[in-house]
């Protein structure tokens, strides 16, 4: 039997862009550009690209000043939670995709554990209909590898596929039971799709709200152990290892986890790891004030860990940046920190906090960071923005000198629980353009009047 | 002083000068009629989420015996088992116009989130496993009045480390009065890294004779069904401390309620040595100048409020 699979991605119907971006510095490694160009989009696809000065207008399309900006392929992002269905108090596809393309991002991947779980082909239609009429970017969905997440049956994962599962999740709960998940791994041989796995042991784990270590041991609050997390990854790398199955291990937190997956990409293993904008710029220090924002799971870890994730990500044990983003409303947020949902949002600020923190100071590389932005979709089966002539427009436009605090101006995502909140960073999203279409400008980014008909540019 | 939410925040001269305004109070109590006007029309309000009829009545006694008028709100079996937020329950209690809200909480960390919903001095009656700053206070005015100083005093606290908020404002409080201090307790009671508060770790209590103050605490039963220790029988066996193992110039505490048997001898709690009602006596005087700190002298200090989140 072989699947047919629909579109992997949805998205709501948008009029395709005409514009030209002058003279922006453009950097897409894949495509070995890194200097000022223009670059013209007509119809929503990447029509030209010329050096600075040398591409007209045609009339009807907008002119963006690009001088002193960078222009990047659009961010892709493999692992959101939009909420819907049935948390869209916290979130839903209009507001999440909304704040995705506010970060720069042209493609997400949502997870399925909503309410009711995605975890049948029914909700999985209903969610990508929806999606069909709100989303303002192009989503992806996983779906659940065992129903309702419970880690006890299988869902069925051949007509989740049909219905439109890139891979599949049981995401904000581990596969505890190694018998299940090798049941599941035998049963990708039939159905494709990765599985995305988050790791935690659960017996490990245990009643935590934060890392366990020195701040846990002043705060008196039950810690989360990192071998909670690598101890799993150890594991289920070994399943897929043995089974010869494709995994995404999500949101590496600690030193020991970027190991094992280092050492299952050295014994040829399909894993794959990603990991999220907080845990490389962040540690348990920021728990210190017992601030819910920074409350998430896998729990932020001491310096050491992070120092491994960019290690990890610089040399490519660690695939991508993923940002988790993961919004829960005020009142969910506004209670002690042991009673506090886990999350943080993420996609507003994921590449203005890995630019601030990390490549401002010379720890990581611009086109790294654009890099492991970028290709977080390709181990579910989408291709890869890139600026390149005859690409579908996956662009964003960013000045990296604009410096902005979280939280000042509201945020596009309907939740405020974000990490980052009043942390000062730099790089400031203008323009995006995904899958063809403008998805987002900054409100006080003042385009150029587009030319009367007949009129040309310069 | 605005509020009392930590020993954290608290710095030596800070913990002796609540110290020496407790040992004023002393007097207070051996009066026939045992109040004086301090606080006369404030108003106290303790909002207790955890039966606690110890800690509970030694604020009532200490606001009462400065003429607050107290208030209590035992939050089981009220509003908050119908959902109630603790924001919504702080809101709601404020309009009433309390001047001090004595909170003990479940979660750590909690006393703290209230000044964003209240004008309210705030005092930390212990949260969650974080801190009971209160008792960390009388533990420390006990020992000096019994020691003079703690300068160089050897502390060990004995028992089950990881779930106490009294061993770890203790451990924070003794340390900054000089002592050294001592963690002994089963591994699995132990928090990992807990030696980075700048204590020193034992397992056993092979060199427990090395102690000046021996602080025993409290070992919970429910720590067996979660099977933190095989049972209270190998507990009691390896660091009950009894008249075996104490010596004859060492100082015992215990936060209380003793289980006898289980954490200490009978002999022991009954001994000369023991402080355990000293303890509970200097808890009314410590508290009264802990009310007193955040109710008569912080305005007048610290004039300026901070402005309140909404």
């Amino acid at each position: 039997m072989s699947l047919i699979l629909p579109d992997p991605l949805v998205r709501a119907p948008a009029p395709p862009a005409d514009l030209l971006v002058c003279g922006a510095h453009v950097l897409d490694p894949r495509a070995g550009l890194d200097g000022p160009r223009d670059v013209l989009v007509r119809d929503g696809e990447i029509a030209e690209i010329g050096a600075p000065g040398t591409l007209a207008s045609p009339p009807g399309a907008e002119i963006v000043e690009g001088e002193g900006r960078h222009l990047f392929p659009g961010f892709v992002d493999p692992h959101v939670h939009l909420r819907t269905p049935g948390q869209e108090h916290k979130e839903d596809l209009e507001t999440g995709t909304r704040a995705a393309a506010a970060g720069g991002f042209c493609q997400v991947i949502t997870m399925p554990n909503t309410d009711p779980v995605v975890d049948s082909p029914s909700v999985m239609g209903a969610l990508r209909d929806a999606a069909a009429h709100q989303a303002r970017i192009p989503v992806g969905v996983l779906g659940a590898v065992t129903r309702g997440l419970r880690g006890e049956e299988l869902t069925e994962m051949a007509a989740l596929r049909e219905a439109g599962a890139l891979g599949f999740t049981d995401d904000g709960r581990p596969v505890a039971s190694a018998g299940m998940l090798r049941r599941a791994l035998r049963y990708q041989r039939l159905v494709g799709g990765v599985l995305a796995l988050h790791e935690e042991d659960p017996t490990l784990s245990a009643g935590g709200a934060m890392h366990e270590g020195r701040v846990s041991a002043l705060l008196g609050i039950a810690g989360i152990p990192s071998t909670s997390e690598s101890v799993m990854i150890a594991r289920d790398a070994e399943l897929a290892g043995y089974e010869g199955a494709a995994v995404h291990m999500q949101h590496l937190s600690c030193a020991a986890s970027v190991r094992a997956v280092a050492t299952a990409k050295e014994l040829g293993w399909d894993v794959t790891a990603e990991a999220s904008p907080h845990h490389l710029c962040l540690t348990e220090d920021a728990v210190r004030s017992l601030d819910t924002s920074m409350k998430m799971n896998p729990p932020l870890r001491t310096e050491e860990d992070r120092l491994a994730l960019i290690e990890g990500l610089r040399s490519g044990a660690i695939d991508c940046v993923a940002t988790d983003h993961a919004p829960h409303a005020r009142d969910e947020k506004e209670v002690p920190f042991e009673q506090a949902p886990m999350g943080t949002t993420g996609l507003e600020t994921a590449f203005a906090a890995l630019h601030a923190l990390l490549v401002r100071p010379g720890v990581l590389g611009l086109g790294l960071v654009v890099e492991r932005m970028t290709c977080g979709g390709a181990r579910f089966g989408l291709p890869i923005p890139r600026v390149a002539v005859g690409e579908p427009a996956n662009l964003t436009l960013i000045d990296l000198e604009q410096r902005w605090t979280p939280g000042d101006d509201g945020y596009e995502s309907r939740s405020e629980n974000c990490c980052f909140a009043g942390t000062e960073l730099s790089g400031r999203v203008l323009l995006t353009v995904a899958a063809g279409s403008v998805a987002y400008r900054e409100r006080s980014f003042v385009l150029c009047a587009a030319p009367e008909p007949g009129e040309e540019h310069r | 002083m605005r509020h009392l939410l930590s020993i954290e925040q608290l710095d030596r001269r800070t913990i002796e000068r609540l110290c020496d305004r407790a040992a004023a109070f002393e007097e207070v109590g051996e009066r026939d009629i045992k109040k004086v006007p301090a606080l006369r029309g404030r108003t106290v309000l303790n909002l207790f989420y955890e039966a606690s009829t110890r800690t509970r009545s030694s604020f009532e006694l200490a606001a009462k015996r400065l003429s607050a008028d107290v208030v209590n709100f035992i939050a089981s079996g009220s509003s908050v088992e119908k959902g109630e937020s603790l924001k919504d329950t702080v809101l709601t209690l404020s309009a009433h116009r309390p001047d001090c809200i004595v909170i003990r909480c479940p979660w750590a960390g909690a006393p703290a989130l209230l000044p964003r919903w209240t004008d309210a001095a705030v005092v930390n009656a212990g949260d969650g496993k974080h801190e009971h700053p209160t008792q960390a206070l009388l533990d420390v005015y006990t020992l000096r009045r019994r020691l003079g100083a703690l300068d160089g005093a050897r502390i060990w606290i004995v028992g089950d480390v990881m779930h106490s908020r009294v061993a770890r404002s203790n451990i924070l409080a003794f340390r900054a009065m000089g002592a050294h201090v001592t963690l002994a307790g089963p591994p699995t009671l132990l928090p990992r890294d807990v030696e980075e508060l700048g204590v020193e770790i034992r397992s056993d209590l092979r060199d427990l004779r090395r102690a000046d103050v021996v602080y025993a605490l409290r070992m919970q039963r429910e720590r067996m069904t979660e099977a933190h220790v095989p049972s209270l029988r190998e507990y009691a066996a390896v660091y009950q401390i009894d008249s075996r193992r104490l010596g004859p110039r060492q100082l015992l505490m215990h936060p209380g309620p003793v289980n006898r048997g289980v954490e200490l001898s009978g002999d022991v709690v009954d001994s000369p040595q023991s402080l355990i009602l000293e303890q509970v006596a200097a808890g009314v005087v410590v508290r009264m100048a802990v009310l007193y700190e955040v109710l008569a002298t912080a305005r007048a200090e610290d004039p300026v409020t901070e402005p309140q989140p909404a």
